[in-house]
């Protein structure tokens, strides 16, 4: 009995990091699928995410609103500008080399990384700083408080109705299946009248929105942020994708669920020591025995 | 040209004659350490504080009829660049050096102070691997070391918590790990050890290493590292509703770990040195800097004040500049400064600062008077 409770407790803990993983994986694969680009800079995205909710919140909570309307704000507006950011991004780093080799963009990517740290150790600081603790408290899931924190549950609920709202979004919005097109052919989606410049710039806001939750989320969980969170956590939101299968949607959240669920469960039946090279052992095993990950689809090589 | 090359050569040799004849008027002390660079912001407050002493001896004429004079040297706080100012103090005349900063620098420079028979008191360096063994006997520090914290911390959870059952996890640095390896091998077999692990300090969330904890059924967590982590570790304790105690070192102890976990810190302990501001010579160490500088001193500007004070005092009481009278005043002589009443053990290590355990009540580190170690 304890020990089945011990793997509930894993389990939802692994769930919960997975769902993060999961949210920010879906930036990754969906500009993946576009424009076969690995958008380097995105772990950074999801840390500009926690810090306009933490520049929002700050604001707010001067007037006294309750702390839920507080998050809720405070996350739309991280959304928002965060969405400007991504949009942006794409406009400078990335639509100026869409024709240059592929690996012109990807250092593109890795500048932009480096330059948006840089720029919030210059806008805000290099320490950390503290997040307020705004996830309202459930009473009635104390009972159950060992298994699944609070916390564990409003993360799970919200990423959970994110990636529903996003899936219902790909398959049945115009813009949606526009994405889709695009993703699939780009030359015939542009033949039939699809903007494709509209419809990547599209991706960046979503992807990055994504992002953005996540960023918002796991600050709110653990009160503190700073300039570079951004690079464990993409690092493995892109193993994450890769591991589900990079450039598919259903994809990247099983994948961030998987790899929550490994490192939830190496610690807790092995070694907290291993976390991180299991996670990255993965990615490499991966790459080299299943390149198109869990539910990519092998692609034909034209030669 | 080559008349004021001539010219500029004989300048250097006459500079360089007259060295030893200023050293005979002066005594001089070396003062090493940061003083430019990133770790700057360490290594300046020393220096200042070696100024104030000096300059308030020369007021009063000085030391053994001499005046002092304080040369400084900057290390960076790079071992590679401490070698070198070391090399540059003994060559400059300094009888005694007080430095180096950091605890990498000093290892690199204290064997060639050894080699010229010169003292040097480290007011801030505290990697135990300095004073092992006792095997160089022309080192001092005026600060506890690593392992003091470790002794404190053990003592704490055996004796005043009374835990049985201890978890330790660890940042896998230098500092955290090294911490909670030394509170293992201090606490020895007065408590079990149910989990000795490591954690990746910026993963998002320690939730799975938090269930092991109490899956272990730890009544007692050690965390050795720092604030941003230690504030993740207890806000996934108490969400998970774990309530045992974390106790950890002074890289725990900073505010900003309050603002972060908020509620969550409630109860946390680390340790630190003890609280000394009501000490007069404290009070007294403060006041010069205001006056001087007009703002409050830095960090490690006390333990400077003091190693200074005991070089100086080691230094009257010997009489001369004797290294060997040097010493044995250090290990014998008491003397006031900002940090307690100090002397120095056989080891080098300061006897008579006292480090205490903080605990977070009501939002503020508050100083546990009957946890209080004194250094002997």
């Amino acid at each position: 009995m304890e020990q089945l409770l011990y793997f509930f407790e894993l389990f939802f803990g692994g769930l919960t990091r997975g769902s993060i993983y999961a949210l920010i994986a879906l930036g990754y694969t969906l500009v993946y699928g576009i424009i076969e680009l690995i958008n380097f800079a995105h772990g950074e995205i999801y840390m500009l995410g926690a810090f306009t909710a933490m520049v929002v919140a700050g604001v707010l909570g001067v007037y006294g609103l309750p702390s839920a309307a507080i998050l809720i704000i405070a996350a739309l507006c991280a959304v928002v500008w965060v969405g400007a950011y991504g949009f942006t991004i794409e406009k400078i780093a990335y639509k100026p080399l869409r024709g240059a080799p592929r690996l012109s963009p990807l250092i593109s990517a890795i500048g932009m990384s480096i330059f948006l740290q840089n720029y919030v150790i210059l806008a805000q600081t290099s320490d950390f700083v503290s997040f307020p603790q705004l996830l309202p408290e459930l009473p009635f899931l104390e009972k159950i408080g060992s298994i699944m924190g609070e916390s564990d549950f409003i993360i799970l609920v919200t990423s959970t109705a994110t990636m529903i709202a996003l899936t219902l979004f790909i398959r049945y919005s115009k813009t949606g299946k526009a994405m889709r097109a695009t993703a699939q052919n780009r030359t015939m989606a542009l033949l039939l009248g699809i903007d494709a410049n509209k419809i990547i710039s599209m991706t960046f806001i979503i992807g990055s929105a994504l992002a953005a939750i996540g960023g918002v989320l796991i600050a709110a969980h653990m009160g503190q942020i700073n300039f570079a969170i951004g690079f464990l956590a993409g690092m493995k939101a892109f193993t994450a994708a890769v591991l589900g299968g990079i450039g598919s949607v259903p994809g990247a959240m099983v994948g961030g669920l998987v790899l929550g669920l490994c490192e939830s469960f190496t610690t807790g039946y092995f070694s907290g020591d291993y976390e991180d090279v299991l996670s990255f052992g993965i990615l490499v095993l991966i790459l080299v025995l299943r390149p198109d990950g869990i539910l990519g689809k092998a692609k034909v090589q034209k030669v | 040209m080559h008349k004021l090359l001539h010219v500029l050569a004989a300048c250097a040799v006459l500079a360089l004659s007259s060295a030893p004849a200023l050293a005979a008027d002066t005594i001089k002390i070396g003062v090493a350490g940061a003083h430019s660079g990133d770790l700057a912001s360490y290594g300046i407050p020393p220096l200042r504080a070696a100024q104030i002493i000096a300059d308030e001896y020369n007021a009063k004429g000085g030391l053994l009829g001499k005046q002092l004079e304080i040369i400084a040297q900057d290390d960076q706080c790079k071992p590679e660049l401490a070698n070198n100012a070391a090399t540059k103090l003994i060559s400059d005349g300094a009888v005694i050096v007080m430095g180096h900063i950091c605890s990498g620098a000093t290892i690199a420079a204290i064997p060639a102070y050894a080699n010229s028979k010169i003292i040097s008191v480290s007011p801030s360096a505290t990697t135990p691997a300095l004073t092992k063994g006792g095997k160089n006997p022309y080192f001092f520090r005026t600060i506890a070391n690593d392992d003091d914290q470790a002794r404190l911390a053990a003592e704490f959870i055996t004796k005043k918590l009374g835990k049985t059952k201890v978890a330790y996890i660890h940042d896998n640095g230098d500092y955290g790990k090294g911490y909670a390896e030394a509170v293992r091998r201090e606490i020895g077999n007065k408590a079990a050890v149910v989990l000795f692990e490591a954690i990746n300090p910026d993963a998002p969330d320690f939730s799975a290493v938090v269930k092991k904890v109490r899956k272990e059924k730890a009544d007692v967590l050690v965390f050795g590292g720092y604030h941003p982590a230690a504030s993740k570790l207890v806000t996934n304790m108490r969400k998970n509703h774990m309530d045992i105690p974390l106790v950890g070192p002074d890289g725990l102890k900073d505010e900003q770990l309050i603002k972060m976990a908020g509620k969550y810190a409630e109860g946390l302990y680390a340790s630190q040195p003890q609280d000394t501001s009501d000490l007069p010579s404290h009070k007294a160490a403060h006041a010069n800097h205001v006056k001087k500088f007009g703002n409050d001193p830095g960090i490690f500007y006390y333990n400077a004040y003091a190693a200074t004070l005991a070089i100086v005092n080691a230094i009257e009481k010997a009489g001369s500049l004797d290294s060997q009278k040097i010493i044995d005043a250090l290990h014998n002589d008491f003397v006031e400064t900002p940090v307690g009443k100090i002397r120095f053990n056989s080891l080098g290590e300061p006897v008579g600062v006292g480090l205490s355990m903080y605990q977070v009540q009501n939002g503020k580190f508050v100083e546990l008077k009957d946890s209080t170690m004194m250094l002997n």
